[in-house]
């Protein structure tokens, strides 16, 4: 069991020095797209700006609590887009047939799969959203006690499992129908950016549906409004703030599922 | 014990179809059924049939790709579904039709990199690599990226990575798809010779005979999912009522000749075809020319095996539900 898990770690990161190598070979393309990631990203932000130069805060946050806010989450969508990379064209792969030769390796199929591609120039999208996470740290104006300092690898951490879950179920569907991609990246890339904005401003059930169906509230709105001090619009008990670990077993337990059901209904190609 | 054991094998597929604007239909499609088969450790086993027989998923199921519908397999004292990783690294496996390496690598760097995914001792890494590079005449390809190899050198490139990892069982699904005859003809000298010296189990599917003819001693006929043949190759001779013709000429053209244990196929001036069972003797067959034509030459034709499939396929038992 340590064994296989050991073997499987090795197995991701040797495919993905791989890839690391093949995309280094062509040097200037992969400035050009960490940048263009960077920047693309970046852009998000800036319009954050823009809105706040005419007013001074957003449901009840500052700027500097939105960078927060902000940052926490694009700084997990992206190690978890990282880790991943393009487990979300797993559907383009089965019908390519790339999915059975990686079945007939020794290594399992998840881990083949997110270290297909592995792309280091996702690192610009990581970038961008440690810098602004760093510079919220750095503005705001908080008494920065250990339980608050502790909570934010807490919240990096969990927030990227939640984040690596939504992302593998959502890939996962495809064994069912290919065609199920764009469904996933809505799910994914509009949660996150979503989670970007303090979640006051959306209605309640919006709220609701984003901490008991698709938990992304987990990610960063709970743990923030406890480093930031913020009372919880749905009134839920403070463990709530704290319950990010759960949320990720939860979800992981339920992607570890789907996956597993998925492999073994998968039917290949007919050629 | 046998390395490969299947047991009343079935694998459907439900394919869903547009009937209309919003209905949709399903029917389903049985690939493979009642399919029981043992392969011995050591055995280079033909698998053949027509296309759509069920060739290739049978192989998807035994290297754990597909799981069975109903049924039980095992590989190498595996369940291949359930055990898939480590049943990976007992078997080796080439899709002919698309290579199982990475496409932007190297050979080298590919080889390289299986060797650390399947975790190759390094002097039986070296040593393997060394005799496949030299019996598969890699040497000059082994810098060269994948994609930018021609599809017989990607063959080659592909079979040495299947067996780098000294696998107990290889699958080879169309191996020789494409090659030309010079390309097949060392590809097969490769696999008697790795079948024969490493003792690995091969299991093949080829539409070539003659892959079948030089290679098996051993052959399984799918059709339609079911299989209709396991046996030797001479076996299936018999199963098609093989015949041998006998091609004599004769010094002078004659009429066709009555011979009551031949049938005379064709003439063509001095030269006759006649058929006999293939398990008969020529001998008196061609005394009984002698004895009333002078006979200038003459020559045997061994039976067809693609006839015999052929008579196979078409005669072989209709698949009823
Ligand atoms: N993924 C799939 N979905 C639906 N049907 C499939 C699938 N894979 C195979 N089939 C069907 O199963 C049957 C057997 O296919 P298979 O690929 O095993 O044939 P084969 O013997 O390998 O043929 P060929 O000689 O053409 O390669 C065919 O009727 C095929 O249409
Ligand atoms: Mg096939």
């Amino acid at each position: 069991m340590v064994d296989r898990v050991a073997a499987n770690v090795c197995g991701y990161a040797l495919l993905a020095w791989m890839w690391i190598r093949v995309s280094m070979s062509y040097r200037t393309s992969f400035a050009l797209l960490t940048l263009g990631q960077f920047l693309i990203t970046g852009l998000d932000f800036v319009a954050i700006l823009v809105m706040f130069s005419n007013v001074d805060a957003l449901g009840g946050f500052s700027l500097t609590e939105i960078a927060f806010l902000y940052g926490g989450s694009a700084l997990c969508l992206g190690l978890a887009d990282l880790l991943l990379g393009n487990i979300e064209r797993l559907g383009q792969r089965i019908r390519l047939g790339t999915v059975d030769q990686m079945m007939v390796r020794p290594l399992s199929l998840y881990v083949q799969v997110c270290a297909d591609e592995f792309a280091l120039r996702r690192l610009g999208r990581i970038a961008q959203g440690g810098l602004v996470f760093g510079w919220s740290i750095y503005a705001l104006d908080l008494d920065w006690t250990a339980a608050r300092v502790a909570m934010v690898p807490y919240l990096l951490v969990f927030g990227t499992v939640i984040f690596l879950a939504i992302f593998t179920i959502g890939a996962a569907v495809q064994f069912w129908t290919a065609e199920s991609s764009e469904l996933a990246n809505a799910f994914t890339y509009g949660g996150s950016t979503l989670a970007q904005f303090p979640l006051t401003i959306y209605p309640t059930e919006a709220i609701k549906a984003l901490t008991f169906v698709v938990p992304i509230a987990f990610v960063n709105w709970y743990p923030s409004l406890f480093i930031l001090d913020k009372p919880d619009p749905l009134h839920l008990p403070t463990a709530t703030q704290f319950a990010a670990p759960v949320a990720a077993a939860l979800l992981s337990f339920v992607a570890a599922a789907v996956w597993r059901t998925g492999v073994r209904r998968y039917r290949s190609t007919g050629s | 014990m046998s390395v490969i054991e299947v047991r009343d094998v079935d694998r459907s597929f439900v394919v869903r179809h547009r009937s209309g604007r919003l209905r949709r239909t399903s029917t389903i499609v049985r690939a493979v059924r009642d399919l029981s088969f043992s392969v011995e450790a050591g055995e280079m086993v033909g698998y053949i049939g027509p296309n759509g027989a069920g060739k290739s998923t049978t192989i998807k199921m035994l290297t754990g790709i597909l799981v069975p519908t109903a049924g039980s397999l095992r590989v190498a004292g595996h369940t291949p579904y359930a055990e898939r990783a480590a049943l990976a690294q007992r078997i080796g496996v080439v899709f002919g039709q698309r290579t199982t390496l990475w496409w932007d690598l190297p050979l080298r760097d590919s080889y390289d990199l299986l060797r650390r995914i399947y975790r190759i001792p390094a002097d039986r890494y070296r040593e393997n690599l060394a005799t496949f590079t030299d019996l598969l005449d890699l040497g000059p390809l082994l810098e060269t990226p994948v994609r930018q190899l021609s599809l017989g050198q990607r063959m080659r490139g592909d079979i040495a990575a299947a067996l780098l990892h000294d696998p107990d069982v290889v699958y080879l699904d169309e191996p020789t798809i494409g090659l030309d005859v010079v390309s097949k003809s060392n590809l097969r000298d490769f696999l008697r010779e790795t079948n024969r010296e490493r003792g690995v189990t091969v299991l093949l599917t080829t539409h070539d005979l003659v892959d079948i003819e030089r290679l098996c001693s051993r052959v399984m006929v799918i059709d339609a999912g079911r299989l209709v043949f396991d046996g030797s190759l001479e076996g299936l001779h018999g199963l098609g009522e093989a015949r041998r013709t006998l091609v004599v000429d004769l010094m002078e053209p004659a009429p066709p000749l009555d011979v009551p244990t031949a049938q005379t196929l064709r003439v063509d001036g001095p030269r006759q075809w006649l058929a006999f069972p293939a398990e008969a003797s020529a001998a008196p067959l061609l005394a009984a020319i002698a004895a009333t034509h002078e006979v200038a030459d003459l020559a045997i034709l061994e039976p067809n095996i693609e006839d015999v499939i052929k008579r196979i396929y078409s005669t072989g038992p209709a698949p009823s539900d």
